[in-house]
């Protein structure tokens, strides 16, 4: 890991922009509940992918980002974010192995965590959900999961960011 | 990494206890906001498209009976409008022999939205116009049928509002008909508002329009909130169950209406 040149980094903050992009974009009222959790699919991949270039501190400067950009709880989704990136931290290299719907399985679980912690400190806040929907981007995240995973890996190897 | 997990959880306990408990991060909050407007421009440009597309692709004919309508419009509205400064001045009048301070008209500015909660568990905003425009935290926004809520967060281009259907917004209304005095508290759904604590013998009914009733310092006097759409009086319950739904358009505005009201907080 010392020594070793590091490559293309700015590719990596790109998708991190695209992804805060895509976490505002109007939607309407009906897929509002089902909005894939973009940056902390983009978190997962790059961990897994570049574990020794992003981690739980890149995590938690992206989520301090995401709370100003929401407006939520300052230390809402860097919590949430931080944990994801701790846990794809742990599992990298079984992550690598297993194929690409095996995968969703875990950013499922991933991203399902990451909803949780969100919903614990909004509690805090006095803003409870109204139902279990605050967990449907787990699923619509899952979904997504390998056509992110290809276009980011596409992107990794095109400009050869390590 | 054990390390930097404990690290992450002191990072993060202190911004929380900082932001949720002592309030402190206001300042950090409106500077980082700076960052965020780009973010919110560019996912606004489909919204920007459809409305130009809208209001540029159009045929004569739609054209000649927009400017139709439009003209009957203004014909109704300036009718209406005729006795408004004879009304006023014997408004005036009366309040001057109650001896009553005179009501002043709050001037307005005209404000664009250019983003919503991405989260559906709140109601917030995001506007176009910031502290640069003149705009303050506490500040009153409207629309063109009634009171939409308050702005929450400045920063220098853009500002966060939040609506007064959200859960942790409160707003002071009386019945217009008769006065009768109550707080509307937003519920989370953007169609409702629930009228807590009114005892079960007051007298409102289903269609009573709720105004604005200026206690509190924060709205001014007079603006429509909601209108009451539905009461449940249990003879078991203390307090009658009361449902408004908000006469603004909260779900569909695009341009709003900022008020400069009398009590301006700053300086």
């Amino acid at each position: 890991m010392v020594g070793q040149q590091q490559h293309g980094y700015w590719v990596i903050w790109a998708t991190f922009f695209l992804a805060f992009v895509l976490a505002v974009i109007p939607l309407p009222p009906w897929l509002a509940w089902a909005r894939p959790e973009f940056l902390a699919l983009a978190v997962v991949y790059w961990t897994i992918a570049l574990p020794h270039r992003v981690g739980i501190l890149t995590a938690l400067l992206l989520g301090v980002l995401l709370d100003v950009l929401e407006g939520s709880v300052m230390g809402q989704n860097a919590l949430s974010l931080g944990v994801v990136a701790l846990l794809s931290q742990v599992l990298y290299q079984r992550m690598r192995v297993t194929n690409v719907w095996q995968q969703a399985a875990m950013v499922f679980l991933l991203v399902g965590i990451n909803q949780l912690v969100c919903q614990w400190t909004q509690n805090l806040q006095g803003v409870a959900a109204p139902s279990l929907l605050f967990l449907l981007p787990a699923f619509t995240s899952a979904l997504v999961w390998p056509v992110v995973l290809h276009m980011l890996r596409a992107l990794r190897r095109y400009y050869e960011v390590s | 990494m054990g390390l930097r997990a404990l690290l992450m959880v002191f990072i993060v306990a202190g911004l929380i206890v900082a932001d949720l408990r002592y309030n402190s991060l206001e300042r950090t909050r409106s500077i980082l906001d700076g960052l965020a407007t780009p973010i919110y421009w560019l996912a606004d440009i489909p919204a920007e498209i459809t409305n130009w597309s809208e209001s540029n692709v159009l045929s004569r004919g739609q054209l000649i009976e927009e400017n139709d309508r439009l003209k009957r419009e203004n014909l109704i509205l300036s009718g209406r409008s005729q006795q408004i400064a004879a009304l006023r001045a014997e408004n005036t009048r009366l309040r001057a022999l109650l001896n009553s301070t005179a009501l002043l008209r709050n001037d307005v500015m005209i404000a664009e939205l250019i983003g919503v909660s991405p989260d559906p568990a709140r109601s917030e905003m995001v506007l176009n116009k910031g502290a640069g425009d003149g705009v303050y935290v506490g500040q009153p926004l409207i629309d063109a049928e009634g009171l939409l809520g308050q702005v929450v967060e400045v920063s220098q281009y853009n500002s966060r509002v939040l609506l007064i259907t959200d859960v942790t917004h409160a707003t002071p209304v009386q019945v217009n008909r008769n006065g009768v005095r109550a707080i509307a508290e937003g519920i989370g759904v953007l169609g409702a508002l629930e009228i807590r604590h009114v005892a079960a013998t007051t007298d409102i009914e289903e269609g009573d329009l709720l105004v604005s009733s200026g206690l509190g310092g924060r709205f001014p006097v007079g603006y429509p909130v909601a209108r009451v759409s539905k009461v449940t009086r249990d003879p078991g319950h203390t307090f009658a169950t009361i449902e408004a739904s908000p006469v603004a358009a909260l779900d569909r505005i695009r341009h709003v209406l900022l008020v400069f009201a009398l009590n301006n907080p700053t300086p």
